[in-house]
């Protein structure tokens, strides 16, 4: 990865425009690495932004079956009604968030006392604290989900590869006891239980119940979740471009004029 | 270059301000009508692009420092809330971190011209020893501000780069480990190195300012070098600053500004490590501890080199050889374009940087090991002793006999032409 990206920036040296969009295939390339295609996805560069649905349907995944280990501690449920994000209606983010038991207080009486969630409330995180989630977890870390889709090479990509990649270990592969085996994952063994099989979590709207389905709308909901400006900075982005164009045109004319007066006197002189 | 002043006050404040603080003097003699070769090409511009990203990283880091929380416990958090709760905050960051890629970019460029055109010999050592005291400076504050994000590659990076000074218990037992230790204020990198490095990185901007200033000072004697590296000889060989390179400036400045904002708004994460937004975490050490970009060319040098001590002395070597490049090169004309020797060893010079910045991305192992130390090699050879031994060797091509001619050809040799149409010609607009 550093190597593409000083390559990269060795190139910016020549080139006067970089083109955008590369999910690297990572160690896929030395072979015996681990398997991660890039997908389509509605968000890719330059002008892609978020489904509305995937990232509705991606948050059910989440609170159905990923938030019963992992946490998203810069989230906020206020934040799913966000445009450019879930953009669920404000209703629906106050029933959400209605849903959970929040530790509040302390009161006038210096007691602590359980509320139901508000907007403002952050998810709520299954575990006291990162001890209590070991305990739980056979001694492994269930990592915060909040900015996983720009933690890992790959990015989405790398999610869906990874939630799609169980299977069965290959002969002789020496799988230690409670560990998995996945084609995504750096050394292929992995503590994380597979977590999604067909109709888990049930769809509403029409979408078919399927693994693949589940870990393409949570993976995109996680690229939301760590990204949750894409869509703007995507727009923002469109502006600033076609006002640069515009003005290096302007710039190169007015720069020839300029240079023009004295190309004019030169051969004023020498005619 | 030095010439006489032709600034003449009208107004009655500026005749009053001219015998006080003869400022508007300055901006009229230095930067409106200072004589400019008339031949300088865009790679001349890099110097106004990075006066224009100095200034566009100080914005943008004095308003993230309204919002950052310069501890170990609320820096990778606030980090966070500067993404998504601060308005346009995510803006402000990715500037602020895609600019100090595109900030090297330019360094690069401005110091291979310099190199190339051979703008470091005489009477502009001073201005190329500033330079690379800039350069110097610009990698310190890279290095702190890259920390400030205190995920696990800033944490780690610290660690490493800290660490290199503990190299000194080699030479006097006991003098690295409380160097090292004096930096960190603690027993391992902490809260209190984060804070120190926070007010060290809101300081050093400034001192890059000063020191800029004293660099166009620096400039302004002898004036520019040109692609020739054939002096000023007469007033035909100059045009005023202004406006022929303000706009050719500006107009590289946009076109910097493309490449600039694709990076910023399509791909702002491609140039820095996934493992960042991990936050810090002592107890675990990611896989491959590797820097930004911008400085791999200096990390393969430094594990190129077998012993630890070596090898920090190599990596700070790859930057001190630049200060006596001036006294190194022996060539008696500036521009590599009439050097048909030195030429290829330039080239070859400028392959060993990328290839050495590769090289920093790999495991300093097997075929990386055996090329990272060839290229360790020829990076201090062709200071050391190419530029001294090809100079004295080599028999230039034969130069142009001013900047005019070498734009104008023989033309040029006719007399002398009334000087060129300044700023308040108003025919010349026609």
């Amino acid at each position: 990865m550093a190597m593409h990206r000083f390559l990269m920036a060795a190139g910016l040296l020549t080139s006067a425009f970089a083109v955008p969009g590369m999910a690297v295939a990572e160690e896929a390339a030395n072979g015996h690495g681990p398997v991660i295609e890039a997908q389509e996805w509605s968000f890719a560069p330059p002008f892609g932004g978020f489904k509305q649905g995937q990232l509705q349907r991606g948050y059910r995944v989440y609170k159905d079956i990923c938030a019963s280990c992992h946490s998203m501690r810069f989230l906020s449920f206020r934040n799913l009604a966000e445009v450019g994000g879930p953009h669920f209606s404000p209703a629906a983010v106050e029933m959400l968030a209605s849903q959970v038991q929040v530790t509040d207080g302390p009161d006038a009486k210096g007691e602590m006392f359980q509320r139901p969630g508000r907007p403002s409330d952050r998810f709520p995180s299954r575990f006291a604290n990162d001890e209590a989630a070991r305990a739980a977890n056979n001694g492994a870390l269930p990592p915060d989900l909040s900015l996983m889709a720009k933690a890992r090479a790959g990015g989405a990509d790398y999610l869906y590869a990874l939630l799609t990649g169980y299977q069965q270990a290959p002969a002789g592969f020496d799988l230690t006891q409670g560990m998995q085996y996945n084609t995504a994952f750096a050394g292929h063994q992995i503590a994380m239980p597979n977590p999604l099989v067909d109709g888990i979590v049930p769809y509403t709207d029409g979408t078919e119940p399927t693994v693949d389905n589940y870990a393409k709308d949570v993976s995109a909901f996680l690229m939301w979740s760590a990204e949750p400006t894409l869509e703007e900075r995507h727009k923002v982005g469109a502006r600033v471009m076609i006002f640069l164009f515009v003005f290096a045109f302007i710039m190169f004319l007015a720069k020839r004029a300029v240079w023009e007066r004295l190309h004019r006197r030169d051969h004023s002189h020498t005619a | 270059m030095a010439h006489p002043s032709t600034y003449k006050p009208t107004s009655g404040f500026g005749k009053w301000i001219d015998t006080r603080l003869p400022f508007p003097r300055v901006v009229h003699d230095q930067f409106m009508v200072f004589p400019t070769p008339r031949n300088l090409n865009y790679w001349w511009t890099f110097g106004g692009i990075l006066t224009f990203m100095l200034v566009l990283q100080m914005m943008t880091g004095i308003v993230l420092a309204m919002h950052y929380v310069p501890s170990a416990d609320g820096a990778f958090d606030s980090v966070e809330k500067i993404m998504r709760d601060v308005n346009w905050g995510w803006l402000l960051r990715y500037a602020h971190a895609v600019g100090a890629s595109m900030f090297f970019v330019a360094v690069f460029i401005h110091t291979f011209r310099g190199l190339y055109y051979g703008s470091y010999k005489a009477p502009r050592e001073v201005l190329w020893i500033l330079g690379v005291l800039i350069l110097l400076l610009m990698i310190a504050t890279a290095f702190m501000g890259y920390s400030l994000v205190w995920g696990q590659m800033s944490f780690w990076a610290v660690t490493v780069i800290t660490n290199l000074f503990s190299s000194l218990d080699s030479l006097i037992p006991g003098l690295g480990t409380t160097l090292v230790e004096w930096i960190w204020g603690g027993f391992a990198v902490g809260g209190p190195t984060l804070n120190r490095l926070y007010s060290l990185h809101y300081l050093l901007p400034f001192v890059i300012a000063g020191v800029v200033i004293l660099h166009i000072w620096a400039l302004h004697v002898p004036g520019n070098n040109n692609p020739t590296g054939v002096d000023v000889k007469t007033e035909r060989d100059t045009i005023p600053f202004h406006p022929y390179y303000s706009i050719k400036d500006g107009f590289a400045i946009v076109l910097f500004l493309i490449v600039f904002a694709a990076l910023l708004f399509y791909v702002p994460n491609y140039l820095s490590h996934p493992d960042n937004y991990i936050p810090a975490n002592p107890l675990q050490t990611p896989p491959h501890i590797v820097p930004e970009w911008y400085f791999l060319p200096f990390y393969a040098i430094l594990r190129a080199i077998p012993s630890k001590l070596f090898g920090v002395i190599g990596m700070l070597g790859a930057i001190a050889v630049l200060f006596i490049v001036p006294w190194l090169d022996t060539s008696r004309i500036r521009s590599t374009s009439y050097r048909p020797i030195y030429k290829w060893f330039f080239w070859l010079f400028v392959i060993t940087c990328i290839a050495l910045g590769y090289l920093g991305a790999q495991a300093p192992d097997g075929w990386y090991l055996f090329f990272g130390r060839a290229f360790t090699i020829y990076y201090f050879a062709f200071f050391l002793l190419i530029m001294p031994i090809v100079g004295l060797i080599e028999r230039p091509k034969k130069l142009p006999g001013s900047i005019t001619q070498s734009v104008l050809g023989s033309q040029a040799s006719k007399p002398p032409s009334p000087p060129p149409p300044g700023p308040d010609d108003r025919e010349g607009l026609a």
